[in-house]
Order: C-alpha cells, then sequence, then structure tokens
C-alpha cells in the first residue's frame, strides 16, 4: 500500500519539507494541511516591499509556476488534533486524515497586546492578510505607533515613513535589539529611525490603548499620551502548537526536537518556527524564528523522518543566520552572540550607516553583523564554524 | 563586444560589477575562468557580484540562491528564474562582454520599480 506523509503547516518550512519529500525519492501520497486559504508565499516582504507596494501579492508565490511535487493541498483548514496512538490528525472541517508520518510546520503567529482586541485601526503583522488590512491603513499624513521596535516593528516604521506617515515607535526595553544584536550595535540600529525622522521612545511600557471604535491613542506607563491613528503591535511571536496537546508530543515553548527533527513520537518531526531544536552552533535548544532555518532545516526533518542518508550538510550551514532591510539598509547577522561577547567594529563606519562588526567568546568570531556590506558579511559569514568543526578543520 | 577592465583587476575567486543597466557581474574563477551574468539576483534586490563564488556557481548574498555562471540556471531556492549569461572574451588581457539581447529576469520589486519610472 502507497504511504501517507502529512505536512502541517503550508508555509516556508511545510513547501520546502514536500520538496526534500521528492528530493530524497518519497513517492508516497503527500498531503499539505494549511491554516491559511493562500497557497505558501513569502513572509518577510510583508513588512517591507509589500508594505511599501513595491511588491504585489502575487509576487510572494514561494512555488514555482512549473514545480509539480503532486501533493494534496488542504488549504484554508488548520488541523485541530493529532493522535499519537492510530496516527490519526482531525481537521477543523471534521475529516479525519490516517497517515504514515507527520511533519509538523505549523509556525507562529503574531502576539496580540493583552486587552487590545477589538479597537479599528490596532493592527498585527504575520500573514498577507494582515499586511493587506495594514496597507490599506498606511495612508499618508496619518500618525502611526508602532509597539516594539524588534526587527518586524522597525521594518513597519520604516515602510510607513517611505509612505509618508507620521511614526513613533515604543519600545519597553532601554535598548531595542539588544537581545539579538547586543546593546552597543542594538542601539546604532536604533539610530536609523532617528535618521529618517521617526520618533524612538525607550525604556518605557504601553499602559492602555484610548479609543471607542476605532484606536485614537497610546497611552504609556509614564503618562505620556501618543496620539495615534493606526497602531501596529509587534512585540513578537508564539508558536502554533496548541492543536498538539494532548498528543503526547513533547511541548516547551515550541516543539521540542533534537538537531534532526526528531520528536519524542516515532514518525512525527517538527521543523520551522514551531520547533525548539537543539543546535550545535549555539550549543542550546532554541526557537529558530529565522527564514533560512524554515528553508534549510526540513531537508534534515525529512531524512530523519524516512530514514535516508543525505549527504553531509556543507561545513558552518549550522550558522544561524537572519537579515533585515529598514531604510534603505540592509542589516545581516550570522552566528550567535552571548550576553559579554565582546564586539568591535573591523571595516567601516557605524556613522555612515556601512559597517562589518565581530563578536568574539575566547578570541574566537562567534557572530558577525553587517550594516550594507553583503560582501565583506559573505566571507565572515563563510568562516564561522561550530566549535568542534572548527577543531577538526585546524588539525 | 565591449572592453571593460583587465583581467588583472579581478583576482582568481572575486568578482567586479559592471555599472551598466542593468549591472553585469563578471567573475574569475579559481580556475582561472571568466563568465558574465546579470548581477542582480532575479529573487530580490541582491548584487551577486557579492555572493560567494565557488566553483562555477555564485550563491547570492542575501539568500543564498545559487546561478550556474555557465548557464545562468538556479540551482536551489527562493530565486525561481534564471540569470541571463552573457558573451565574455579575454582580448590582449582585457575583458571584453558582450551583452545578451535577451530580456533580463529583474526582480518584481525592481520590475515595478521600473514600471513606475
Ligand atoms: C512580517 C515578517 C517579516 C519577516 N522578515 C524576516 C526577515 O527579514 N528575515 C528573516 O530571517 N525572517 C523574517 N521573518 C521570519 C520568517 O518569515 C519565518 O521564520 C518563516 O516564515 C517561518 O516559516 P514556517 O513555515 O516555519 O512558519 P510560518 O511561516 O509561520 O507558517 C506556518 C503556517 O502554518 C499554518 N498553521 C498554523 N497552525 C496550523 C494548524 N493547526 N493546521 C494547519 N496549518 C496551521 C499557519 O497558518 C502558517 O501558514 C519575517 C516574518 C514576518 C511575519
Ligand atoms: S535576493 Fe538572491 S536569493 Fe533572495
Amino acid at each position: 500500500m502507497k504511504r501517507t506523509i502529512a505536512i502541517v503547516g503550508a508555509s516556508l518550512a511545510g513547501l520546502s519539507a514536500a520538496r526534500a519529500l521528492r528530493d530524497q525519492s518519497y513517492d508516497g501520497t503527500i498531503i499539505a494541511i494549511g491554516a491559511e486559504r493562500h497557497e505558501p508565499y513569502d513572509r518577510p516582504p510583508l513588512s517591507k516591499d509589500f508594505l511599501t507596494g513595491a511588491m504585489a501579492a502575487a509576487d510572494l508565490a514561494l512555488g514555482a509556476p512549473d514545480e509539480d511535487l503532486d501533493v494534496q493541498w488542504r488549504l484554508g483548514v488548520p488541523a485541530v488534533r493529532l493522535s499519537a496512538a492510530d496516527r490519526s490528525i482531525t481537521l477543523a472541517d471534521g475529516d479525519e486524515i490516517r497517515v504514515d508520518g507527520v511533519i509538523v510546520a505549523t509556525g507562529s503567529r503574531a502576539r496580540p497586546l493583552p486587552g487590545t482586541g477589538g479597537l479599528e485601526g490596532v493592527h498585527t503583522l504575520r500573514t498577507l492578510d494582515d499586511a493587506i488590512a495594514l496597507r490599506s491603513d498606511l495612508t499618508a499624513g496619518r500618525r502611526l505607533v508602532v509597539i516594539g521596535a524588534g526587527f518586524i516593528g522597525a521594518e513597519v516604521a520604516s515602510s510607513a515613513r517611505s509612505l509618508d506617515l507620521d511614526v513613533t515607535v515604543v519600545e519597553a526595553l532601554p535598548t531595542p535589539l539588544a537581545g539579538a544584536l547586543g546593546v552597543e550595535m542594538g542601539a546604532i540600529c536604533a539610530g536609523l529611525h532617528a535618521d529618517h525622522g521617526v520618533r524612538l521612545l525607550t525604556g518605557v511600557g504601553v499602559a492602555r490603548l484610548a479609543g471607542s471604535s476605532r484606536v485614537e491613542a497610546v497611552e504609556l506607563a509614564d503618562g505620556t499620551r501618543l496620539p495615534a491613528d493606526v497602531v501596529v503591535v509587534g512585540i513578537g511571536a508564539q508558536p502554533n502548537v496548541e492543536w498538539l496537546a494532548n498528543s503526547g508530543l513533547e511541548i516547551a515553548g515550541g516543539v521540542v526536537t533534537d538537531a534532526t527533527g526528531a520528536t519524542n513520537l516515532p514518525g512525527v518531526v517538527a521543523t520551522g518556527d514551531c520547533a525548539v531544536s537543539y543546535r550545535p552552533y549555539t550549543g542550546a535548544s532554541v526557537r529558530n524564528e529565522h527564514w533560512t532555518h524554515a528553508l534549510e532545516h526540513p531537508a534534515t526533518a525529512v531524512a530523519t523522518l524516512l530514514g535516508s542518508a543525505t549527504a553531509p550538510r556543507r561545513p558552518g550551514s549550522d550558522v544561524p543566520y537572519f537579515w533585515s532591510d529598514q531604510y534603505g539598509v540592509r542589516i545581516q547577522f550570522a552566528g550567535h552572540r552571548e550576553e559579554g561577547d565582546p564586539v568591535r567594529v573591523v571595516e567601516g563606519d557605524p556613522d555612515q550607516r556601512s559597517f562589518l562588526a565581530v563578536y568574539e567568546r575566547d578570541g574566537r568570531p562567534v557572530a558577525v553583523l553587517g550594516l550594507n556590506q553583503p560582501r565583506l558579511f559573505t566571507r565572515w559569514r563563510r568562516q564561522l564554524r561550530t566549535p568542534d568543526q572548527a577543531a577538526l578543520s585546524a588539525s | 563586444m565591449q572592453p571593460v577592465c583587465p583581467l588583472s583587476a579581478i583576482p582568481r575567486g572575486e568578482a567586479f560589477r559592471w555599472d551598466v543597466e542593468p549591472p553585469v557581474a563578471i567573475f574569475h574563477t579559481e580556475d582561472g575562468e571568466v563568465f558574465a551574468i546579470d548581477d542582480t539576483c532575479t529573487h530580490q534586490d541582491a548584487s551577486l557580484a557579492d555572493g560567494w563564488l565557488e566553483g562555477c556557481e555564485v550563491e547570492c548574498p542575501l539568500h543564498a540562491s545559487r546561478f550556474d555562471l555557465r548557464t545562468g540556471k538556479v540551482d536551489a531556492p527562493p530565486a525561481k528564474k534564471p540569470v541571463r549569461t552573457h558573451g565574455v572574451e579575454v582580448i590582449d588581457g582585457v575583458v571584453h562582454v558582450g551583452l545578451s539581447d535577451e530580456e533580463p529576469n529583474l526582480p518584481p520589486s525592481m520590475a515595478t520599480n521600473n514600471e513606475a519610472k
């Protein structure tokens, strides 16, 4: 009998898993279940070129027109239950699917700000539908308040500014992006807001949103009242794993897996934003909320599920990587920094918003940050290695 | 064929970005071969001359799609369309390029910009 593998979550990780199944010679049935009605599309442009109008919805398609993966898509219906005992998946429309293997790729969703539901003009940004709604609210001259100066918040501020809105960004931490980049580099990146006429208020929380049907102002914990026509809440994401309750899968801030995507249940692997996976480079289990991980890791998870031997990954492919585009500046980061890792600028000038900085631990480079330095960044990124790989190549 | 630069200006393993419209990337491989392809990735706005050259392939510096320098074909997502390849000849130590007359596959964000202009 033909085998059936279900991919739950039809976005970047889900599509990459379908491609990997076929690449690894799996010829059974593939059913891809997606809560959104759209075919897999790319999220990063939602806060960048799609929001400014430079890209259209059709440009976001992840699948290639001539690609034939022979997948049965079940779009617009979320999976609501996984039963490990008989390996069945129940969909919201009541359908029950029996499968031989499951790839969990349900990603994450925007974290809401408690108590802000129901007000018009208040947005989060995770899906194409969110982006369409936000875009139609971003009219020139309007006052936008962005809550959260993380990457998505900063990109929304940048896109809205280019559309001639009056933009204020509010951040609870004293320095934006300090967690990812450290205080020094976080402060430099945060300086981009002021460069482009965007107000940035840091170290202050939001008390409440004022307004009756439509939002009118954001009130801060220190009493400041920021008049607002539009509000974007960008305070992080949480994994879509509630549907897995009672499945027996180990969940701890995401589906827990080892480096290969294996979960505590046989025949079930997890990958992409929904998984908390051990990562040799960081030496810890983390939820990798970045695009490149969701593109590349599914091939490893699929190999685990199929028990197939895959070509050894090229050295350094385990090194985390992400980028962000803000105010025409391309920010790229690779590696992993920890509190206390010293960082120094090795090329360029932070004041010019064009430089390369290297983070070190025990005298060894562990992470690299580039602003508008793609060529140099690529060369440094290639030199980063997991510690034992570094030892191997040195010996 | 137009003269572009002396070959000695592009060390092996490096690339040169030629500022024509749209820009062209000229690669000098470790094996000493010279190739010219469109510089702009077909996925988004990135310069392939800034990418990582390995054998006869260049990896985009932004999202790691790989393009074959000989054919322009893309070997790894997210890019879907090939880049154009251009004719190259080294004459008396000078790189000459004959630009392709095909339509370039510019990324959507740039293609829309151009229409708006
Ligand atoms: C606005 C924005 C900008 C970004 N910019 C960058 C960037 O510049 N650089 C970068 O590195 N990363 C960026 N990212 C992050 C990147 O997009 C994610 O890491 C990536 O999308 C993760 O892919 P995924 O497939 O694991 O999860 P997701 O893309 O979250 O997809 C999960 C899918 O599963 C579906 N789903 C959820 N629950 C169920 C269920 N029960 N049943 C069926 N389907 C379900 C969801 O609806 C969704 O379609 C950005 C993200 C956003 C939102
Ligand atoms: S810009 Fe080249 S792969 Fe995305």
